[in-house]
């Protein structure tokens, strides 16, 4: 698969949130403003970008030689956790303001399981090095494109009037329900009609 | 034997990243200094906003970068400022602690009305439309804002339909004094004993037809009162704290329309 085509698909065809509904945690719970949001994706492209790329090595040059494959998940997490430690500690340095915006959900990227997943996809997939940075990339805009989308519906959702059954999260929910139909119209035909496959 | 391995790779995998954090960790430290967090941690934490800034931590923060000055944290009084000063290797000198007092006792049987309120129960939305129901146009609406929007609850209307602020309760934000379309809301010291519970700055004649408890500017607390702490501006007595208070408890009596009153 060419570079471009696993950029389109796992920004569009295999979007982390809508259609694998992967890290669905802070895509409800950073999502209230769209300055938070960006942050929030950046530091999640960061950290799948570079997790995929570390995990890869990890896998081919620790696990596999040893015949210890069966070891992926544990060290992977060991990986993803020291990466979101060196992500948090850079963003408290560099904005405490947006530190203090993701709060909890900050650490929690540790726990995101859409990092553990795009790790375990691209070994699966056989991706070479190169390939499983482009697939950590394209995962981590295509969480970065469905918060800020996400974010932009629920500012507007604040000014408009909402039943009060449905006011706040439920109607949030809602909203990430129709994204996700509406993302069914990206599927593998793209990616063939595309000429990426 | 596999076991074995399994348990180096993890250990070696685990030490070299804990290696690589703690050396991210030492170029990456952000310098958050002991008064700092010691200041954050003696503020009260009520986030009232009443120093101007946008919570306890800004605060505390910008006393600590000498953009503010220390003591303005109503809620904290006397006893914060002195802590805050000792952190910060200042002296700071006691203010009086203040509280908000509603200058006016008009409620419906005393003040005239213009016309029948039925709209929002809120004071700007009444002051919006002919500066409010009421005939005197600087009073106490009753609508409640200022009860809406103050942190610790400390502000109610009694039997009579006059707001009345708890001074041991109120914290001194100001937050109400903000909130009030007509100023009627201002900070008195804690310990003012004699007010003059009236904010119409009309000439004396209008103000009677108007109200009953309004100032009528008649100068006769000023006049009849030995050493007499009162000063009367524009139609308007207020009391003077600075001045001599041993007297001031004769003009309750003297005062003709009964709006100087004792607390």
């Amino acid at each position: 698969m060419s570079y471009i085509g696993i950029l389109v698909t796992y920004i569009f065809v295999q979007n982390f949130i809508l259609v694998q509904f992967m890290g669905l945690c802070p895509f409800i719970g950073v999502s209230r403003n769209s300055e938070s949001a960006i942050g929030m994706g950046m530091a999640v492209t960061f950290v799948t970008a570079i997790a995929s790329v570390v995990c890869w090595a990890v896998y081919h040059f620790l696990l596999v030689p040893f015949d210890l494959d069966y070891l992926r998940t544990i060290a992977f997490i060991l990986v993803i956790a020291a990466l979101v430690q060196l992500v948090e500690m850079v963003i408290k340095k560099m904005s405490p303001a947006l530190y203090k915006a993701l709060g909890i959900y900050l650490p929690l990227i540790t726990t995101n399981c859409a990092v553990l997943g795009i790790a375990i996809i691209a070994i699966d997939n056989n991706y070479n090095m190169l390939e499983s940075f482009f697939a950590g990339l394209a995962a981590g805009l295509g969480f970065t494109m469905a918060i800020i989308l996400m974010s932009n519906i629920r500012e507007k959702l604040e000014t408009t009037a909402v039943r009060s059954v449905f006011n706040g999260v439920p109607i949030a929910f809602i909203s990430a329900g129709l994204m996700a139909l509406a993302f069914m119209a990206f599927d593998k035909s793209l990616i063939v009609n595309l000429h990426l496959a | 034997m596999a076991i074995f391995l399994a348990f180096v790779i993890i250990a070696v995998l685990g030490l070299l990243l804990g290696l690589g954090l703690s050396f991210a960790d030492s170029k990456l430290k952000v310098e958050k200094a002991e008064k700092l967090e010691e200041l954050e941690a003696m503020m009260p934490g009520a986030n009232c906003g009443g120093c101007g800034y946008a919570g306890c931590s800004a605060y505390a923060e910008a006393v600590y970068k000498g953009e503010a000055e220390i003591g303005l944290c109503a809620p904290g009084g006397n006893a914060l400022a002195e802590k805050m000063g000792e952190v910060m290797g200042v002296k700071v000198e006691e203010k009086e602690r203040m509280v908000a007092f509603v200058f006016c006792q008009g409620n419906p049987s005393v003040t005239g009305l213009d016309y029948d309120y039925r709209g929002m129960m809120d004071c700007n939305a009444a002051s919006i439309l002919l500066q409010g129901p009421n005939a005197c146009k600087s009073g106490c609406l009753h609508l409640g804002s200022c009860i809406a929007v103050c942190p610790v609850g400390a502000i109610e209307k009694n039997s009579e339909g006059n707001i009345v602020v708890d001074k041991e309760k109120c914290i001194g934000c100001g937050k109400c004094t903000r909130i009030c379309p007509n100023g009627v809301i201002k900070m008195v010291p804690y310990s003012a004993e004699y007010i003059v519970a009236c904010n119409n700055k009309e000439p004396g004649a209008l103000v009677r037809k108007e109200c009953k408890v309004g100032c009528i500017g008649c100068r006769l607390c000023v006049n009849k009162v030995e050493n007499s702490p009162f000063v009367v501006e524009d139609n308007l007595s207020h009391v003077d704290y600075t001045k001599d208070m041993t007297h001031a408890g004769d003009a309750v009596s003297i005062c003709p329309q009964k709006c100087i009153i004792k607390r």
